[in-house]
């Protein structure tokens, strides 16, 4: 065994034990927790599979990013535990099953028969001066320029929508729109009245400037 | 040496414990969610160990691609769930019927 397939069977049993505790852990902050563990280990295998800027971006943006993002709500979130885990159990019977059989379907199929190293070979190895990076860079921005705005478009469209799914407006808020502020004109607010000025009989020494409202 | 097919059988079992967690976690979107994005994972894991085995780049691209949409997905799927936590104060997928389906 060298000791590439070593460190493949290593990090297969990290990912495939962080996925079942990312099933199966009590608490959300755990399987959130575990799914950045199972996150990671995929990064290490990617690289194992040279493809060294898919994994640093796995790393970047989902544990960085989006497990991040999962963390906060999961914390922000009063979840009744205990209700959440009624009758967790029960569809293990047949759960199990199709996870079963799924397994064996996909071994059957997937097996070394048709996807050996005799049948698919090994991958031929790079020069010494390649540059996964710059070859994705140069396929993305030629090939795929089109496909690569419509991602940045979706990517805006998600932005949009995630603020404006939470954002809210509080009744109590002294928030006043700056637009209409500007917009106010003196006789909107301000009306003028003629009147004769009035003498007070009780006030005489004071100053009569409140008199004129 | 590892050959293609050891990747494409734990692509597989990780979508399998996926699939699995679906069928467990019925009650908690967000371990639904988390259930999905082992899914992306293990597809991910496919088109990689193939772009790997056959020297094509494009496969990346892909692997690319479905980050991104994945990303977004995630972000909306979680202010979508924060909305709802806010108007019903629960998560349970047993409580969100109001749509009568």
């Amino acid at each position: 065994m060298t000791y590439t397939t070593a460190i493949f069977y290593f990090f297969a049993a990290i990912l495939v034990f962080a996925g079942l505790r990312v099933i199966t852990a009590r608490n959300p902050v755990h399987a959130a927790l575990y799914l950045v563990l199972a996150f990671f280990t995929a990064a290490g295998l990617w690289i194992l599979l040279e493809a060294e800027f898919l994994a640093i971006t796995l790393v970047l943006v989902y544990v960085g990013a989006v497990m991040v993002l999962f963390l906060f709500v999961v914390m922000m979130l009063d979840i009744n535990l205990e209700k959440m885990r009624e009758g967790f159990w029960d569809y293990l019977p047949l759960a199990g099953i199709v996870a079963v059989l799924l397994v064996v379907e996909m071994v059957l199929i997937l097996g070394s028969r048709h996807f050996g190293l005799e049948v698919m070979g090994a991958p031929a190895p790079h020069a010494a001066d390649y540059s996964n990076t710059k070859e994705l860079g140069r396929v993305l921005y030629t090939d795929y320029v089109y496909a690569f705005e419509l991602a940045a478009v979706i990517l805006l469209v998600a932005i949009v929508a995630a603020i404006a799914l939470t954002l809210r407006h509080r009744k109590d808020s002294k928030f006043i729109d700056p637009a209409v502020q500007v917009k106010v004109k003196r006789n909107d607010r301000l009306r003028i009245v003629k009147m004769q000025a009035e003498k007070r009989p009780g006030v005489e020494g004071q100053d009569s400037g409140e008199a004129g409202t | 040496m590892i050959s293609l097919s050891h990747y494409l059988v734990l692509g597989g079992i990780l979508f399998a414990i996926a699939v699995l967690g679906i069928f467990l976690n019925r009650k908690n979107v967000i371990i639904l969610l988390m259930a999905i994005e082992l899914m992306l994972l293990a597809v991910n894991m496919n088109f990689v160990a193939f772009s790997h085995y056959l020297g094509d780049i494009h496969g990346q691209i892909f692997v690319f691609f479905i980050l991104t949409v994945a990303a977004a997905e995630a972000a909306i799927g979680l202010a979508i769930l924060v909305v709802l936590f806010r108007s019903l104060h629960t998560i349970n997928v047993d409580d969100l019927d109001q749509l009568k389906g």
